[in-house]
């Protein structure tokens, strides 16, 4: 293989394509209304963009998988400054109007850091975890790691944005998983955290804690460890209300109405309630392209960002649905061999990144548009309308692509171009 | 890290089928709220997006018993507004205040309207007329969710004449809507008000259609038309009634502007009601589309009550009319026949206990047949007769001949007459005490005075009976399979007899002025004093003929319209119309 040979993982990229198209449809087709919208040109602009993303992708893919492990602390370093500068500057738009997350200069949104911040987590957690010999085997292995994850992780739930929160504690577990973190160690380590949640219900925590305490006399951390941990669920089942009055009361408002839409019908609850009435309103085949009444009326809101998946629910159907899942799916599962057949364990964590963070991405935003998750305002990968998104998943395609094309049995299915 | 190969296939294995899992979960959830839950989202999504704007159904025309017109339908117009909100059709009220008249009074009623259903569109105007729907037309684009639609609306041709029983419609009220009665029904909706409008509402009003209008999620109207198929109106079918126009315009006009007072004819072979006037009457087209306040109120504070039905609502002391139940329930019983005489002639009064009943006559009677007194009204034979007969058989006799009882047409709000129940003893000791009343009720009772106030209506059934077999059915209005029910158990010759007796009273009786000619005249007229007016008494007349065969019977009662004699004139032109024969002499002598 010379160094001027560059490969394509073709169905990878196919895959791309296609969802990039159908996701523009249906960007299209959500600015079809009844009721003027500003999303009536929004599939132009998103054309636009996948244009951007596929250059982007086609010279992410020329460099090679070292520069980037180079490159990985001072793009890091880079976005942790912007996302504390952002703290300080930032502005809100959309459904996320009140979150701090665009840049912008002189009133001109540059775009969110925490899309890049996306990348810079995986490439810089890789690294990390890439440099071990040995996976991490207690929980104090585990500190360099979870600093990586960490500190962004709090300036963006600081903004506070806890769906994007969510999609960098999906990055961490799936990369230390990936890396051998034996699963109970991601257990233990996951456990302060559902102590915090259920500590809402004194039975069903007690309930976890006994089961905490069976698995650390089982697994067998160091014992400085094991009672830390224990302490540190005690302490967050008792600070949890104090953290439930000092949340901001529309997080607090999007957690209630998530557990039950109807105590808002009208606000906050409209919102899933009418994503279900959509969706469900579809049936097998759909009401038809451009056709969907809950969209042309405007029953539907952010119809073309947040809730474009209802969209698609409701004009195509249950059919339509489980195309979009499949090809989604599919991405996953291939992003999946990729990273097992990388070259290296840098190229291999940093595949099982951004796969782990496209799923998060799938699940939250699929998932809310039937409540089966509470609305976090996240995007749809190669759906949702969102200029610096698209182009963030095209060069994720881009570098897998190249891991995929450096990796082992590259030669079948590849393409010289 | 742990880069074995061995250890990356196991994990990516898991990853895979961790994947799979994950979206299958995810596909269940969809099939289950498009597939399972499909029908209720829809539904919830029609709902959504579709209002539904009421188109009227047309009443059913109602004709008289030649197949004339009664009540029928005009075009017109209805304006109304879809509105997503209670402020938001205010002020498009208050926009529209700037082009069409509308009053402060009716922005604020329509926002209740709107408060109560609003999913339905508005009634603004529930009878534009065409100029203020040719403004509108042309400013429509102004107003989002106006909806102008014809809505036909009620007319009745021959308006006052027929009003005592027609009623009218309008729109339906609060407290209607909240009684069982009217459950399905809603705002805006246009009921029948009285009269036979309410009585056969059911039928009449057919079954309203629905428009299907388009509308985004702020209520605003998308779409007009084709957002789902209409469904069409259904008139109601029509009514067919037993009233003959012509007679009841010709009673009506008997009554003209000064009298006071009301007039039933039936004809007493199946109970059809043929014509019935209350007066003075009112135009009931002028309460369509919402009765104005000024009429509303001078209508209700006329000292002449046009509202008040004289025919079916007022109860007056029958007076001598009630001579025949007496003279009846002592035929039936056998305590007298119609050649008996009293043990007193009449001298122009009797004497009673201490107290002294005169006759209206004060010169005398002499001695009568009971015959003889029906004809001439007497009241000391019948102050006996009533003595002999006995307050129970009395009181019996009267309830068994419908004292009590409402007449049963079919008509809403008829009051029930005034009479004393079958304990009569126990009846008087409650009204009066047990020490405070003696027999002498039973003289006031024998001649139709006292503890009895009939309606007109009644006093007409009764006489069906004494005009056929004994037998009645109820009067109605509308046509029906006549129902006969026996009243009287008297044979043939004696109510011959009877009959003989009532011609009698216009041949040469109290009623000698309403003779006509061709045909015999039987009826009976009465003066009832009553409380108001105690130097003018309400004039009655019931009667029927031909007297052998009898084809209508016609019940008059004039208020404050002093002898009965005046009342039996009214009677006996009614009825030569009818039958289309010629008087006599001169209705306006003295008699």
């Amino acid at each position: 293989m010379t160094s001027r040979r560059v490969v394509v993982d073709v169905p990878l990229v196919i895959t791309a394509l296609l969802l990039s198209a159908y996701g523009i449809a249906m960007v299209y087709s959500a600015g079809q209304t009844d009721v003027p919208t500003s999303a009536t040109h929004a599939w132009a602009s998103q054309i636009r963009w996948l244009i951007f993303g596929l250059a982007g992708a086609y010279a992410v893919s020329r460099a090679s998988v070292r520069f980037f492990e180079w490159a990985a602390l001072p793009v890091y370093l880079m976005s942790l400054a912007l996302l504390a500068l952002l703290l300080v500057i930032g502005t809100g738009a959309g459904t996320a109007a009140s979150h701090k997350s665009w840049i912008g200069i002189g009133g001109i949104r540059l775009g969110q850091p925490s899309e890049l911040a996306k990348v810079t987590v995986v490439l810089m957690l890789a690294r990390v975890l890439a440099a071990r010999r040995e996976p991490p085997k207690s929980l104090l292995d585990l500190w360099q790691p979870a600093l990586v994850a960490f500190l962004p992780w709090l300036l963006i739930m600081m903004q506070p944005d806890l769906g994007t929160g969510l999609v960098f504690i999906g990055i961490f577990f799936s990369m230390l998983y990936w890396s051998g973190v034996p699963f109970p160690l991601l257990v233990l380590v996951a456990s302060p955290a559902v102590s915090l949640i259920l500590a809402f219900n004194t039975s069903l925590w007690g309930a976890w804690f006994l089961l905490l305490l069976a698995l650390v006399l089982w697994y067998k951390p160091f014992m400085l460890e094991g009672v830390g941990l224990m302490l540190a669920n005690v302490v967050m089942g008792v600070v949890a209300p104090v953290l439930w009055e000092r949340m901001a009361p529309y997080q607090r408002h999007r957690l209630l109405v998530f557990l039950d839409p109807s105590i808002d019908p009208r606000r906050s609850g409209w919102h899933v309630i009418q994503s279900q009435v959509a969706i469900g309103s579809g049936g097998w085949l759909g009401k038809g392209f451009l056709m969907g009444t809950q969209k042309r009326l405007a029953f539907l809101p952010e119809q073309h960002t947040d809730f474009i998946f209802a969209v698609l629910g409701e004009e195509l159907g249950f059919i339509g649905v489980t195309v979009a899942l499949m090809l989604f799916l599919f991405l996953l599962l291939r992003a999946v061999r990729v990273a097992e057949r990388a070259n290296d364990s840098f190229s291999s964590l940093v595949a099982m990144g951004l796969a782990s963070s496209w799923l998060v991405h799938i699940i939250v935003n699929v998932g809310m548009t039937l409540n089966l998750m509470p609305i976090t305002g996240i995007p749809l990968p190669f759906f949702s309308y969102g200029g610096s998104f698209m182009l963030a998943c095209w060069l994720a395609i881009g570098l897998l692509s190249r891991i995929s094309s450096e990796g082992r049995g590259a030669r079948v299915g590849e393409l010289a171009i | 890290m742990s880069f074995h190969p061995n250890e990356i296939a196991r994990r990516g294995r898991f990853v895979s089928a961790a994947l799979a899992v994950l979206f299958v979960l995810l596909l269940g959830a969809f099939f289950r709220t498009q597939i399972v839950e499909n029908s209720r989202y829809a539904l919830q999504s029609e709902e959504n997006r579709l209002r539904e704007v009421p188109l009227p159904a047309p009443r059913g025309i109602i004709y008289d018993r030649h197949n004339e017109v009664l009540a029928e339908n005009v075009p017109g117009y209805s304006v109304s507004i879809l509105s997503p909100s209670a402020d938001s059709l205010r002020a498009s009220l208050q926009r529209l205040a700037a082009i069409i008249p509308l009053s402060d009074d009716a922005i604020d009623v329509s926002v209740r309207r709107y408060r109560r259903a609003p999913y339905r569109p508005t009634v603004v105007l529930s009878d534009a007329s065409f100029d203020v729907v040719s403004v509108l037309e042309e400013r429509r684009i102004e107003f989002p969710g106006l909806i102008i639609q014809s809505a036909p609306k009620r007319y009745y041709p021959d308006g006052p004449a027929v009003a005592s029983f027609m009623g009218y419609v309008g729109e339906i009220t609060e407290s209607e809507l909240a009684a069982p009665q009217y459950r399905g029904y809603k705002t805006g909706q246009q009921v029948g008000k009285g009269g036979l409008e309410k009585e056969y509402e059911d039928s009449l009003r057919g079954t309203e259609g629905v428009r299907f209008v388009e509308v985004d999620a702020r209520g605003r109207v998308v779409r007009e038309a084709g957002a789902r198929q209409d469904l069409l109106p259904k008139p109601g079918p029509p009514l067919q009634t037993n009233i003959d126009l012509e007679l009841q315009k010709y009673m009506a006009s008997l009554f003209a502007d000064s009298l006071q007072g009301g007039a039933i004819a039936l004809d007493p072979r199946t109970g059809g009601v043929l014509a019935l006037y209350s007066a003075p009457s009112f135009d009931p087209n002028k309460f369509i589309g919402g009765i104005p306040q000024d009429l509303w109120k001078s209508l209700n504070d006329d000292p002449h009550h046009p509202l008040y039905n004289k025919v079916i609502q007022g109860r007056y002391p029958p007076g001598s009319t009630w001579k025949l139940a007496t003279a009846a329930i002592a035929l039936e019983s056998g305590i007298a026949t119609l050649d008996d005489r009293m043990p007193e002639p009449c001298t122009g009064g009797f004497q009673f206990g201490n107290r002294y009943f005169k006759c209206w006559n004060h010169k005398g009677h002499g001695d009568l047949t009971l015959a003889q007194a029906i004809e001439q009204s007497c009241d000391v034979y019948f102050y006996q007769l009533g003595l002999k007969v006995g307050l129970t058989r009395l009181v019996a006799g009267g309830i068994r001949f419908g004292g009590r009882d409402r007449s049963g047409i079919d008509l809403p709000d008829e009051s029930r007459p005034l009479f004393p129940y079958a304990d009569a003893e126990e009846y008087y000791d409650r009204k009066y005490g047990k020490r405070g009343w003696s027999q002498a009720v039973l003289l006031n009772l024998a001649i139709g005075q006292g503890e009895n106030a009939q309606t007109v209506a009644n006093m007409a059934r009764f006489y069906t009976a004494l005009a056929t077999d004994g037998t009645e059915s109820r009067p109605e209005i509308a046509r029906h399979k006549p129902d006969r029910t026996r009243v009287f158990t008297l044979n043939e010759d004696q109510l011959a007899g009877l009959r003989a007796a009532l011609a009698g009273v216009v041949a040469s009786g109290t009623a000698r002025s309403a003779q006509i000619q061709g045909t015999v005249l039987a009826g009976k007229t009465g003066s009832a004093q009553n409380s108001q007016d105690r130097t003018r008494d309400h004039a009655w007349f019931v009667g029927f003929a031909p007297a052998d065969d009898p084809k209508i019977v016609v019940a008059v009662l004039i208020e404050f319209g002093g002898h009965g004699a005046r009342a039996a004139r009214i009677a006996s032109q009614i009825i030569q119309s009818y039958l289309k024969v010629a008087p006599t002499q001169h209705i306006n002598t003295e008699g």
